[in-house]
């Protein structure tokens, strides 16, 4: 001990770099050794890292692709693309415009893709899609001496004297449009290319997100109405009650949705177990239209979903200690008011993270309201299915997809701007 | 004994025959009589599960006794709910509101009682700087060290005045250097205001600094009530003997009982003659009592009226002092103090020493269970 005395005060006084037993600079050994830390945390982490890259990044960023991809135009009509790009978009394009068309139209015939770009012309103006079909059909076309390309496609049908179907030509000769994501939102490009709203009779979406949320904003209330009273009686409950009521709220998870989605039309429906019972009992008279509306999809959503808030909700109920309520009580808060001013308060973030779930999952909700609701109850999910699966239209199903991703971000965003920077997370 | 010289006028809470039980089967607390004199430091001490904590919860509102009065002043507190009792309280998690500053903490009872603001604001003022904490007024609890916090929750039990304080193991949360700390600020604190302060631990050093009086609990009931040093030196029976500091035990048999004084047989056929404190008659055993301090050694041992022949078994060292294990009778782990200076340099382990003690140093109490 003694001998080392000195040595060591000299080092501290002399202030010369620390080095390591084996004469190396201490910084930079420490320094590796950190790097060695780090390195073998990352290959810990990879594996996983990975797989979220290739199953949840990957496709979220192609789906965010698709909703503005926009690659028939450019694809199968490629000369014409590049040519039109020129055009004053104020008269009609100039002959060798009309002269790539052709060639084009013929590659195209040969090579079977005619259908796709009619079809996705045919989105801009409806009857397109035929007018391109017509014409593809006649091609190759023999010119006779001193015709021009353009009077020759304008003898055949008069729209393509129409310079209204060539800006749409134009408008779609990029590889990427907003077209998609402006439907979604009721919206249209002008000539101009900004975006206006659409005329009345052909909005649809707005009012389709605005029930989408109606109906996640309501059955998140009733979740919370009935999961706060429930999941704060949980945590109050001595250990071996609580455990076994917290095995009935999760049962439902044990059973899948579609299971659970048909048994509430069981009891739901119109000679269902509830009606049933409540006209024989002489309650009503009339069976209650419960199942196929409004009414059916918030009972089963409410039921499906309800353990996301009571979850969150017991477990920073449980982290409270019953001192704190004692606390203000004794020092002369009656119960109530302490309940608000202290237990409430503290419970706001466990229960706004359940409460942001279940907003979350209700907005891309699909199979509940598909067989509980009318066309009514209908939401963003439906159109989402019924665009891959019906009309086989990925662009509106990516659009809408990418809107509802769009909106849970914005909702995360401000949760944890109102939440996650809170105080509470330092108490 | 003491309580004789105490009028009614002084009593601020009492209990009388105050029961509880949580299931109906069993009484956590036992026929309580307890009289809390105003502007007093009262410790309830008492190994866990004793019914401290529940005796206070019941004083404080949030239990109530199946059994008995409490009252506060002349006012019967059985059915006044808590928060309209005006009792400061202390937790021993502190339990300060961790989405409230220290400040809105301390206010909090204030504004429950529609002070002004003015007025709420001076108060806050005064009661951190009562406990020195001046500077954090804005803290969250969550960015302060154990020891602020407690000072905080100490702050905001005292902040609307209460005349009654109760705390339960305040101070049970923090490192020791920093609970002694505390120790010295609560009494300072409490001679200041004059406040009567209830206090519940489970640490007898704590108790024995801190309190005016003592109530030592077991199963529910209260052992003996009494000053510190009374409590140490004349202990009523063997459960507050060997739980109130260091005790020797001697087992041994009455064989005359007179008044206060007792003769008592060791296993060994020595006898001892002991202050008669808790026996009932000649013939039934006894466990006596005795400091380590109050036994002499060798020449010293000379004028006592009890003198013994000890073996050493072993030294154990202290610093200031060193600590002899005797065996005594036939009976091991009797400690003996010796300061540092006294030590006889020539005394090694398996030398008999002969020892004494004075006839009312020793208590001879109710037997405790025989231990080798
Ligand atoms: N709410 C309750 N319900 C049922 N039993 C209880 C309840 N509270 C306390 N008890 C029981 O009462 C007994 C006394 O408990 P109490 O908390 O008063 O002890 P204590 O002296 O404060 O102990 P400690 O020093 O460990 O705090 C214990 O056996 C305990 O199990
Ligand atoms: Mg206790």
């Amino acid at each position: 001990m003694l001998e080392v005395m000195p040595t060591m005060s000299q080092t501290l006084t002399v202030n010369a770099p620390l080095t390591a037993a084996d004469g190396e600079l201490l910084t930079v050994k420490l320094a590796r050794e950190h790097r060695n830390k780090q390195l073998k945390a990352v290959a810990l982490v990879a594996p996983l890292a990975i797989f979220l890259l290739l199953t949840f990044l990957v496709p979220i960023f192609m789906l965010l692709g698709r909703s503005v991809d926009n690659p028939e135009v450019v694809t199968h009509l490629p000369a014409t693309s590049q040519l039109i790009a020129s055009w004053d978009r104020r008269a009609l394009p100039s002959e060798e415009v009309f002269q790539a068309m052709a060639r084009d139209l013929t590659a195209a015939k040969e090579a079977k893709t005619v259908p796709e770009v009619a079809k996705r012309l045919n989105m801009d103006i409806s009857g397109f899609r035929s007018l391109i079909q017509k014409t593809a059909r006649k091609m190759p076309l023999e010119l006779a001496a001193g015709e021009t390309m353009r009077d020759r496609f304008i003898q055949m049908d008069e729209r393509w004297g129409d310079p209204d179907h060539w800006h749409v030509i134009a408008k779609n000769a990029k590889s990427w449009t907003p077209y998609y994501l402006y439907s979604s939102l009721d919206l249209r490009e002008t000539k101009a290319g900004t975006p206006e709203l659409a005329p009345e009779e052909e909005r649809a979406f707005i009012s389709i997100f605005g029930r989408t949320l109606w109906i996640s904003f309501w059955v998140t209330v009733f979740c919370l109405l009935l999961g706060y009273p429930l999941a704060y009686w949980l945590a109050n409950l001595p250990a071996r009650k609580s455990n076994l009521l917290m095995i009935l709220v999760l049962l439902p998870f044990w059973t899948s949705v579609l299971v659970r989605v048909a048994s509430w039309i069981v009891l739901l429906q119109r000679e269902g177990l509830i009606n049933s019972a409540l006209m024989n009992l002489g309650i009503i008279g009339e069976p209650l239209q419960l199942a196929f509306n409004r009414v059916g999809v918030y009972i089963a959503m409410v039921h499906i979903l309800l353990p996301f808030v009571i979850l969150p909700a017991y477990s920073v109920m449980k982290s409270i200690p019953p001192t704190y309520m004692r606390a203000a009580i004794s020092l002369g808060d009656h119960p109530f008011a302490a309940f608000w001013k202290i237990y409430f308060p503290q419970t706001v973030a466990g229960v706004a993270a359940g409460a942001l779930l279940v907003f979350i999952m209700c907005i891309g909700y699909y199979i509940t309201p598909a067989l509980l609701g009318s066309p009514e109850e209908q939401m963003v999910s439906y159109y989402v299915a019924f665009y891959t699966n019906v009309t086989i239209n990925w662009g509106m199903a990516a659009a809408l997809g990418s809107l509802l991703l769009i909106a849970t971000m914005t909702l995360y965003g401000l949760y944890s701007k109102l939440v996650g920077a809170n105080k509470l997370s330092l108490g | 004994m003491m309580s004789e010289k105490h009028t009614a006028s002084d009593t601020l809470v009492s209990f009388r025959g105050v029961q509880k039980s949580y299931d109906g089967a069993s009484l956590i607390v036992k026929n309580l009589d307890l009289d809390i004199r105003k502007g007093e430091f009262l410790t309830m001490l008492g190994p866990s599960g004793s019914g401290k904590t529940t005796c206070l919860m019941m004083l404080a509102g949030f239990e109530t006794p199946t059994h008995g009065e409490i009252r506060l002043g002349d006012k019967l507190l059985n059915h006044v709910p808590p928060h309209k009792r005006n009792i400061g309280m202390v937790f021993q998690n502190y339990a300060l509101f961790p989405h409230m500053t220290v400040a809105e903490n301390l206010a909090y009872p204030l504004t429950i009682r529609k002070m002004g603001k003015s007025e709420i604001t001076d108060r806050v003022k005064k009661a951190l700087g009562m406990v020195k904490l001046d500077a954090l007024a804005n803290r969250y609890p969550g960015q302060m060290s154990g020891g602020q916090q407690q000072r905080v929750a100490l702050a905001r039990a005292l902040v609307f005045e209460p005349q009654l304080v109760l705390m339960d193991e305040p101070l049970g949360a923090l490192d020791k250097q920093l609970r002694e700390h505390m120790q010295l600020e609560i009494k300072h604190i409490h001679e200041n205001l004059g406040i009567t302060v209830v206090y519940v631990t489970h640490d007898q050093g704590e108790a024995l600094t801190m309190s005016d009086r003592v109530a030592v609990f077991k199963d529910g009931i209260i052992q003996q009530i009494d000053a510190a040093n009374v409590l140490y030196e004349k202990p009523v029976n063997s459960f507050v003997a060997n739980f109130i500091g260091e005790n020797n035990t001697l087992h041994g048999e009455v064989v005359a009982l007179h008044d206060q004084h007792c003769t008592v047989r060791l296993g060994n056929g020595d006898t001892v003659q002991a202050a008669a404190v808790c026996v009932g008659q000649a013939g039934e055993a006894t466990s006596m009592s005795i400091r380590p301090e109050r036994v002499r050694l060798s020449r010293h041992a000379e004028a006592c009226e009890n003198r013994l022949q000890a073996r050493l078994a072993e030294f154990i060292y202290f610093g200031d002092h060193v600590r002899l294990r005797l065996d005594v009778a036939g009976q091991s782990g009797f400690m003996v103090k010796v300061p540092a200076g006294e030590l006889d340099s020539s005394w090694k382990v398996g030398d008999k020493l002969d020892i004494g003690w004075m006839a009312r140093d020793i208590r001879a109490l109710d037997a405790s269970v025989y231990t080798h």
